[in-house]
């Protein structure tokens, strides 16, 4: 995945505004227009399907009338352009519209209510996880390359290659297989109940959290790893070197420096990785969260529950990317003056 | 002097990976696959029940029985080749679609390609898996859509990449020449174009096959892909996880697991191999 586009070089504009919250600015309207043209996506995608929503509720044996008083009450008998536009301005609201389930139970509880608790503890989970992720990668990574093509370097680069190539529910499995099975001192599901946090109980936590620790590291690894090495090789550290600068205060002052902000790159592919890599440790583990939220509304056809779920997530995701590329441009001040105001 | 002609007639040893881990991959690989192509010839039934459920390995059945009572090696047997043939289906379409709007955004530079860009940009957006689990909300649950939707994710990034090459080549004088020949267009793209981009073409197949088996192969587990009673390897891993506990059957789920990590961990060092990662 090659989710970042390097800023291109271009003419300086002399306004008064911070060419980073220029940069900012443009790139929060352009992510805006992508969620746009997406939604009208998603939308058709939840609505095309032979046998809409109210069928679905009232099964089989739904008569004439029933049916119509229902999808009338779901608003399926307006003109779908409308449907999309109450659901959008619903959505722009904060309102996340109705589940079809909620239908079928005749309980009036919004998607919102159904989805937030969950949205809280895979919060929960993907932040432990990037805490995790974070010094690790960046310790390890940094090691490795200034051990680059030492005993140190070969170890750790092996060892994290296995886990990063594997599926997600692979290496849960054979995690599964350690902790439960054979040495049985982690529970194999990781099932919280509505409305405890999941830190009250951490061993519900720590297969999940290996899972995606596994599955990442050893990618953060190299990324970092070549990040600093490019470092390492640049003038300004043999300048640097030549000038007579002791070799720690080289590593920490000039490359750690300058591998810094391809690394938060990294971490910002990390992170949204973690959204879909959620989905599915989430279902392996029965945690409650919204990645296993989504899974379960595919599975039952809860069409009005999967897009607004999967509207959530891209704008998380979406968001992420600008965060990163944002941050980027504050920590490398010349990347801002050449690509901030292009 | 023949020695240099063969030496320029029979290319270089391309498929024999540089690396020494691309060689443990491409065994790996020749060993997991073969035992998913050629299993299925082997096996007994996967679909009879041979003894109770998650009974542990003994004689007849020597990986146990899963939560049916059916025989894991026979269903491990034949559960493989379809992760394989999905997956390769997936990035044959994604190729043969992108490389058709490729070509023609990159020749023609048209209307393609503004449209490109963006779809590009919303497929970043999301994550890959959600954006399966849309098209089977779409189409209907079920493999095809999943394989589909597999194509449909990779196809854009192919087809930027082959419209970048195809812009590249056509300014060159031989493309010229041959415009002047009088060859038509299709001709042009056929039998000059095309040829001269293979090598930007096949530089990531390895690694593009290898994210359709994850996607593939992880959409089976979540019970949206392909559907019981068919054996396949990721569907396997979740039906039996009930019999996760020592009493019963680990082998259930650690054996499918295990072939498919195998599988990914080859395909990978290959795929790096191919692509020149000289790591």
């Amino acid at each position: 995945m090659s989710g970042h586009v390097a800023p291109r070089p271009g003419h300086r504009v002399s306004v008064g505004v911070h060419p980073v919250l220029r940069y900012a600015v443009r790139r929060v309207l352009a992510g805006a227009g992508t969620l746009l043209v997406l939604s009208v996506l998603v939308f058709l995608a939840t609505s095309v399907l032979p046998g809409d929503a109210a069928s679905a509720v009232l099964g089989r044996n739904a008569t004439g009338p029933a049916l119509r008083e229902l999808r009338q009450e779901m608003g399926l008998d307006q003109p779908i352009w409308v449907q999309y536009r109450d659901w959008l301005t619903g959505l722009l609201q904060g309102d996340l519209g109705r589940s079809v389930s909620s239908y079928l139970t005749g309980s009036d509880v919004s998607v919102w209510s159904q989805v937030g608790g969950k949205l809280s503890n895979s919060l929960t989970l993907a932040a432990l996880a990037f805490a995790v992720i974070v010094p690790v990668s960046l310790a390890g990574g940094v090691l490795v390359a200034l051990r680059a093509g030492r005993w140190q370097d070969h170890v750790i680069s092996t060892v994290t290659l296995v886990p990063s190539a594997l599926p997600e529910f692979v290496l849960g499995t054979v995690l599964l297989a350690v902790f439960f099975t054979w040495l049985d001192v982690l529970p194999p599901v990781s099932l919280i109940a509505p409305g405890t946090s999941p830190l009250e109980a951490p061993d519900l936590l720590v297969l999940p959290l290996l899972t995606l620790v596994g599955v990442t590291v050893g990618a953060a690894i190299r990324m970092i790893r070549a990040g600093m090495l490019d470092a390492l090789a640049a003038d300004y550290v043999t300048v640097a070197r030549l000038n007579g600068i002791a070799e720690p205060r080289v590593v920490r002052r000039y490359a750690l420096r300058n591998a810094l902000a391809p690394s938060i790159q990294v971490f910002a592919l990390i992170a949204q990785y973690l959204v879909g890599g959620l989905l599915i440790v989430e279902y392996m583990f029965a945690y409650p969260g919204i990645g296993n939220e989504l899974v379960q509304a595919v599975t039952i056809h809860d069409n009005t529950e999967v897009r607004s779920v999967t509207m959530l997530l891209a704008a998380i995701y979406v968001a992420l990317m600008i965060l990163a590329d944002v941050i980027v441009l504050l920590v490398v001040p010349k990347l801002a003056e050449v690509g901030g105001s292009a | 002097m023949t020695t240099d002609l063969i030496a320029r007639l029979v290319p270089r040893r391309s498929w024999w990976p540089a690396t020494r881990a691309g060689r443990v991959g491409l065994v790996l690989l020749v060993a997991t696959a073969g035992a998913a192509l050629v299993g299925p010839f082997f096996a007994g039934s996967p679909d009879r029940s041979v003894a109770p459920p998650f009974s542990p390995p003994d004689g007849d059945a020597p990986l146990g029985t899963d939560f049916l009572g059916r025989d894991v090696l026979a269903r491990l047997l034949t559960g493989g080749e379809s992760v394989l043939l999905y997956a390769g289906l997936a990035t044959l379409v994604a190729y043969a679609v992108g490389i058709t709007v490729g070509l023609a955004a990159g020749y023609l530079r048209s209307w393609p390609d503004p449209l490109l860009m963006r779809s590009v940009d919303v497929l970043l957006s999301f994550p890959s898996l959600v954006f399966i689990l849309l098209f089977a909300t779409a189409f209907g649950r079920g493999i095809g859509a999943v394989v589909m939707a597999t194509a449909v994710i990779q196809l854009p990034a192919i087809a930027r990449i082959i419209r970048t090459a195809t812009l590249t080549q056509s300014a060159r004088g031989y493309v010229e020449a041959a415009v002047l020949r009088g060859e038509s267009s299709s001709s042009v793209l056929r039998r000059e174009i095309l040829p001269n981009i293979t090598r930007t073409l096949s530089a990531d197949v390895g690694l593009r096959f290898t994210w359709s088996v994850l996607l593939i192969a992880s959409v089976n587990f979540l019970g949206l892909g392909l559907q019981p009673p068919n054996a396949d390897w990721g569907l396997m891993v979740s039906e039996n996880r009930a019999g996760m506990s020592v009493a019963l059957n680990p082998w259930a789920v650690l054996a499918p697991a295990l072939m498919l990590g195998l599988l990914t961990v080859a395909i990978n060092l290959l795929g790096d191999a191919m692509s020149g990662d000289k790591k």
